[in-house]
């Protein structure tokens, strides 16, 4: 008896220590990361423009051609926010989720892989114009971060997106723009 | 067994007024960790410098180079608002810039880690670091 006791006494304990809250706020995320250099320079390009307006207006334009609706806006500031769901569905993905189903389903122990696929992303991006420090020029710097949920409606993963091409076709089609609109196209 | 019956009832109903808790949820909304004084001591910073523009931009840079994304800014309150997610988590923090006196700026930053106030020192210590690097200027405490 007694000793059902202690362990009932120290199951209990344990749920205590568990509730009145453990978790803790972790030290260190505000510090610079070794590779903000580089994470820098893909975010960033400059104009040889000084014309920050044009460049504002322009961006502004680029992120509705990507089909982004504009969130918020501080143009004193440069900045332009602008948000977009798309579709977040990977056919490798959904194939091998299948596949683990099938096969589990086959040794006797169902799964649902299948609902923790990925499927709907909601993407913002971030804008910020400003002129160069050394003057003469406009510097545009974009960040872009998603939500990914799955098929099931839960989140699946929050994250900032680094992948290079995607600045690369920003950038792009903001030269694009920046050049149409200066020839009034 | 009537013992430990006993025990089990008196462990049960301390676990009851445990999470019973005397106050509402709603005071939970205007509840802080630190005393008020504590908190804007740590949060905040004076710098030698009058242009509010060029402090917030740098501010914003700052907030970019340490993967925050930046939701809202507003010139005219000087505050500057982003977003960083830490795996599953989101830090949120706001900047906000105003004067103090004729010749300074004051940076006060308060961050949410999750659902909880972040209160650490050192923690804005390391943001403070990384916005003096980029401004060229020293940080003061506020006296």
């Amino acid at each position: 008896m007694k000793r059902k006791s202690y362990i009932c006494i120290i199951v209990l304990l344990t749920t205590l220590c568990l509730f009145s809250g453990c978790a803790t706020v972790p030290k260190g995320f505000l510090k610079l990361s070794e590779d903000n250099l580089e994470k820098r320079q893909l975010q960033m390009k400059q104009y040889d423009t000084q014309d920050e307006t044009q460049i504002i207006q322009a961006t502004a334009g680029v992120l509705q051609d990507l089909g982004f609706i504009l969130a918020d806006s501080e143009t004193e500031l440069g900045l332009v926010v602008a948000k977009k769901s798309a579709d977040a569905t990977s056919a490798g993905q959904v194939v091998l989720a299948g596949l683990a189903d099938v096969l589990n389903a086959l040794s006797g122990t169902p799964s649902n892989a299948s609902a923790t696929v990925d499927k709907v992303q909601d993407v913002k991006a971030s804008v910020i114009i400003r002129a160069s420090l050394e003057g003469g020029k406009t510097v545009v710097r974009i960040t872009f971060q998603r939500i990914v949920w799955n098929a099931s409606g839960q989140v699946n993963r929050v994250e900032t997106m680094s992948e290079p091409e995607l600045y690369q076709k920003f950038f792009d089609s903001l030269s694009k723009a920046v050049f149409l609109e200066a020839n009034q196209i | 067994m009537r013992k430990f019956n006993t025990y089990f009832i008196i462990l049960i109903s301390s676990i009851l007024i445990f999470f019973s808790g005397c106050a509402s949820t709603q005071m939970r909304a205007l509840e802080t960790s630190e005393s008020q004084v504590q908190i804007r001591s740590i949060q905040t910073r004076v710098f030698d410098s009058t242009d509010k523009k060029l402090m917030m931009q740098t501010v914003i840079s700052t907030m970019q180079d340490l993967e925050f994304v930046i939701d809202k800014a507003d010139l005219l309150l000087g505050a500057v608002t982003g977003t960083k997610f830490l795996g599953y988590t989101s830090v949120v923090m706001t900047v906000t810039v105003r004067p103090r006196g004729k010749t300074q700026l004051l940076v006060r930053a308060s961050a949410q880690y999750g659902i909880k106030q972040v209160d650490d020192a050192e923690t804005y210590q390391d943001f403070f670091n990384a916005l003096e690097k980029a401004l060229f200027l020293t940080a003061h405490q506020v006296d």
